[in-house]
């Protein structure tokens, strides 16, 4: 009965007004054991404090009603009573305890990282996310994938409109997944509602969580810890297979990057031309540079600096090869040797030798790159 | 007492004060720097005011539109400073210096001079952190709480003009802390015993000792941001030894106790509006008492549960979310207390009296959203929300802000001599409560459907609650109009005269001077019963 009511209380508070699908207003039941729990202690707390809501606002209601100067009431002069305060300040301290105890429980559970099947190191970065397979030999970055042009209002929005990156994160099903999270720069949060995981990235220390997914599905996040200019940009999105699934698509990954690093070997052998060098860093300034030293290479005066024109980009080549490859210390300018492949160094430090009127006239080769990163 | 109201009559045909603005740059007068720490907080509320306007027309609809993100962040952050630092303390302050020397039958604040000073450069650290708004780069855009290493490595150099306003800012509340202390402690009337005190003094006596314990915390923090930046030290940087964490954790060492800074002078002016519009006294007044410092006590082992995403030990993760599910029973002590004034009483619904009744509900509501936070497995799911925002706000907009409304509307026609505009003040306060309301209460559902919080652009879920968000935004910063008027014609001495006694169920000196109350008060000590 009393469950009956609260719940058409619930229901009315969630249809007033608004008329939405009820996973616009709740949390998620989310898709793991421990999720679940969260779930059920979040409705738990919530329907303990409207209970104790109705007893109160509606004490104070009655006497808002009944308890008028215009009715002509003379008011009492009671101010104390030992009795009743110490069954309010005892009653809900049991209250407490009965909730304390499943909270703690859970919690327990959550911080228990121990015993994985596999782990992904995860890692952030203004403002993208790095993921490493720990036990194999993959791992790649995973950027937003939605097209400037809807964020600017030029293009229609899609479904997914700020939650989808162009490479998610594949995880098996029904196996305990370990995510050691860590940054790069400043303190990111990686965030999957339907996990119940929220991990901070703090840089220079590990942190652990863990997720054993029960169903398959893509499952959507964001970064949760303010992280700079474009912190509402740096999306989470999860693929969870079947375990079969995710070991013919590892395995396939694998051999991927290992060829890709045996084409780049090839590549120090030969030289590009400056057109196709342009072409593809035009590319990857895009995705790399432009949040921070804008499209047109003008920068935020004052916070971030201007390639248009700088000493760096029309100065000495290996030196520009230098703070692209290793970046800056105590500056937002990160190091993208490890981040872009060879070929792609070599074309976007052409492209921003060459791009804005910088017309150094230069060529990068990828040699060139691997010469400084090799240390010859 | 009739006698004190008769020699107090005599003062006023001799109190001496300067014309112009001289008579208030100089001022000693504790009355004076009341009024100019209200009018500054009023000020503050409408700038602050106006960067959440940005903040909801940039949020009106998915996409950017009017802001770019830089400059998002640099509003996010300067509303939060400027309402925590510029608006809610400030107006407290202005408050005790009103209120406190009436209710405690004292002539002054008991270091005149220091109180002048300690208002006059709060002007200058707002002008300094404003300024720092239209330097290349812009001003500070990492959030109010600049966790490190956002505010120092990655920020930029107006964090130098950021620190040194924050240490003002600082040094004033340190200043008008050590006032009150000094005050209370030493220039109560004969007969003014400690738990004869009004509750509205006994909260900003505990609220004064909180602010000695942490402003200098903060003061540490800010120092070590600023060495970190610009000196090359690492106290928050893993490169060199330090840890990002120990940033939030020197921060919410005082930034938990500042949450009840800002609370717990809004729980003494309840205190004192309640039992007035109900013709009762208060009920509980000696557990009102300890339960305020049981809440100042505890407020100093709770504060790492802003950040159980952190990456704590599981042992402190549950130290702090029992420890924090523990401040809700001394909380609830004050709200069954209220209702527990109002029951059986003989009510009237006068302008104070509705703010106050909207304070007990509204703040409540925060209460629970806060009792859910304290749950450290659900936490992870809302930390860093819109339920986060939803929360704060209606601790701090329906609950610390309306309380200063209704202590204004209380105290108003002492201060005037007048009644306010009765038609102004009630268009401000349900056109405030509806749009309040309208504003935060759907951020709850955006929150727990997944929208984090300090973003300028959000998935298209979350667009309808947004529009709504908005327009009560738009509505509620409307409505704060209907006050300024309401505000320029009291102190132009518009309305009713109002009687010294002004409600008829009011208890306390303050309530037997003169309206409107003299220059100076009290210069013979009043003896109380």
């Amino acid at each position: 009965m009393g469950r009956g009511v609260i719940t058409a209380l619930f229901a009315t508070l969630l249809t007033s007004g608004v008329v939405a699908e009820p996973s616009q207003l709740n949390l998620r039941r989310g898709v793991t054991d421990i999720s679940a729990q969260v779930y059920d202690l979040h409705m738990t707390i919530f329907y303990i404090c409207v209970v104790i809501g109705i007893v109160v606002f509606g004490a104070m209601l009655y006497a808002m009603v009944f308890h008028r100067k215009s009715r002509g009431v003379k008011p009492a002069n009671f101010h104390e009573s030992v009795r009743v305060e110490v069954a309010w300040t005892v009653v809900p301290f049991i209250i407490l305890i009965g909730m304390a105890i499943p909270a703690a429980s859970t919690l327990i559970d959550m911080e228990d990282a121990s015993q994985a099947d596999v782990t992904v190191l995860v890692t952030g970065s203004q403002w993208k996310w790095h993921y490493k397979y720990m036990d194999r030999d993959v791992e790649y970055y995973s950027v937003l994938a939605t097209q400037p042009e809807q964020i600017a209002n030029k293009f229609n929005k899609g479904e997914n409109y700020l939650l989808e990156v162009d490479r998610p994160l594949v995880i098996p099903t029904d196996k305990k997944v370990r995510f050691l999270v860590t940054s790069d720069d400043v303190i990111h949060s990686w965030w999957v509602p339907d996990f119940a995981v929220k991990k901070d990235a703090n840089p220079g220390f590990i942190n652990e969580a863990w997720a054993k997914v029960n169903e398959p599905g893509i499952y959507r996040g964001q970064c949760a810890e303010l992280c700079g200019k474009d912190h509402g940009f740096m999306p989470v999105v999860v693929i969870a297979k079947e375990p079969a699934d995710y070991e013919a698509w590892i395995t396939e990954q694998e051999g991927i990057q290992r060829k890709a690093k045996e084409e780049e070997q090839k590549l120090l052998a030969m030289n590009m031309e400056m057109d196709e060098l342009m072409e593809v860093g035009a590319r990857v300034y895009q995705s790399a540079c432009a949040a921070c030293h804008m499209p047109n290479g003008e920068g935020l005066p004052g916070v971030f600096p201007a390639l248009k024109g700088s000493a760096i980009a029309t100065g000495e080549m290996t030196k520009h090869i230098d703070v692209v490859v290793n970046g800056v210390s105590g500056t937002a300018m990160q190091a993208f040797g490890k981040q872009l492949s060879l070929k792609e160094l070599a074309a976007v430090i052409t492209y921003e030798r060459n791009a804005w009127g910088n017309n150094t006239g230069d060529t990068v080769q990828a040699k060139d790159v691997n010469a400084l990163m090799t240390g010859k | 007492m009739s006698n004190a109201a008769e020699h107090l009559h005599h003062d006023e045909h001799h109190d001496h004060k300067p014309a112009g603005i001289m008579r208030w740059l100089n001022t000693t007068n504790h009355k004076d720097i009341g009024t100019l720490y209200l009018w500054f907080a009023f000020i503050m509320f409408l700038i602050g005011g106006a960067m959440a306007m940005v903040i909801r027309a940039e949020l009106f609809q998915p996409g950017l539109q009017l802001v770019d993100p830089n400059f998002f962040n640099q509003m996010t952050t300067v509303h939060g400073l400027i309402m925590v630092f510029g608006a809610v303390m400030p107006a407290f302050t202005g408050l005790a210096n009103w209120m406190v020397p009436l209710m405690i039958g004292a002539p002054d604040m008991a270091l005149p001079r220091m109180n002048n000073w300690s208002f006059w450069i709060l002007p200058f650290a707002f002008l300094i952190l404003l300024s720092s708004l239209f330097l290349e780069g812009g001003g500070p855009n990492f959030g109010w709480t600049f966790y490190a290493p956002l505010s120092t490595t990655y920020s930029n150099d107006s964090t130098a003009l950021f620190v040194f306003s924050v240490h003002i800012m600082g040094a004033s509340s340190i200043m008008g802390a050590i006032n009150v202390i000094v005050t209370i402690f030493n220039m109560r009337a004969p007969g003014m015993t400690w738990m004869k005190m009004p509750l509205f003094v006994w909260t900003w006596l505990i609220t004064a000792f909180l602010l000695i314990a942490v402003m200098p915390v903060l003061a540490g923090a800010v120092t070590m941001v600023l060495t970190d930046k610009f000196f090359g030290t690492s106290f928050f940087d893993a490169a060199g030894g330090g840890d990002p964490v120990l940033f939030q954790h020197i921060f919410w060492f005082f930034g938990h106790p500042e949450v009840y800074i800002m609370i717990l002078p809004a729980f003494g002016i309840i205190s004192q509006i309640v039992p007035t519009f109900s013709r009762k006294p208060l009920f509980g007044y000696a557990s009102m008492v300890y339960a305020t410092a049981s809440i100042a006590l505890l407020s100093f082992i709770v504060w790492a549960h802003h950040m159980f995403t952190t990456g704590m030990p599981v042992a402190a993760e549950l130290f702090f979310m029992f420890a924090t599910m523990l401040i809700s029973v001394p909380t609830g002590v004050k709200v069954f207390n209220w209702v527990a004034t109002m029951w059986r009483g003989a009510i009237s619904f006068e302008i104070p009296m509705l703010f106050a009744l909207a304070f007990i509900v509204l703040f409540t509501i925060g209460g629970f959203s806060g009792l859910m936070l304290a749950i450290t497995p659900v936490d992870f799911q809302y930390h860093d929300t819109y339920f986060v925002v939803a929360h704060f706000h209606y601790v701090l907009v329906t609950g610390a802000i309306f309380s200063i409304m209704a202590a204004v509307y209380y105290w108003l026609p002492k201060w005037c001599g007048k009644m306010y505009d009765e038609t102004l003040a009630k268009w401000h306060f349900w056109c405030s409560l509806i749009s309040v309301n309208l504003l935060f209460f759907p951020m709850h559902f955006v929150g727990l459907a997944g929208m984090p919080r300090r973003i300028p652009d959000y998935a298209l879920q979350f667009a309808d609650f947004n529009k709504w968000i908005s327009i009560g935004g738009f509505a509620f910063g409307l409505s704060q109009l209907i006050f300024l008027a309401l505000l320029i014609k009291a102190s132009r001495k518009q309305g009713e005269p109002a009687t010294d006694q002004v409600w008829e169920g009011a208890q306390g000196l303050e309530w037997e001077i003169p309206s409107p109350a003299p220059y100076h008060t009290f210069e013979t000590p009043p003896m109380v019963k």
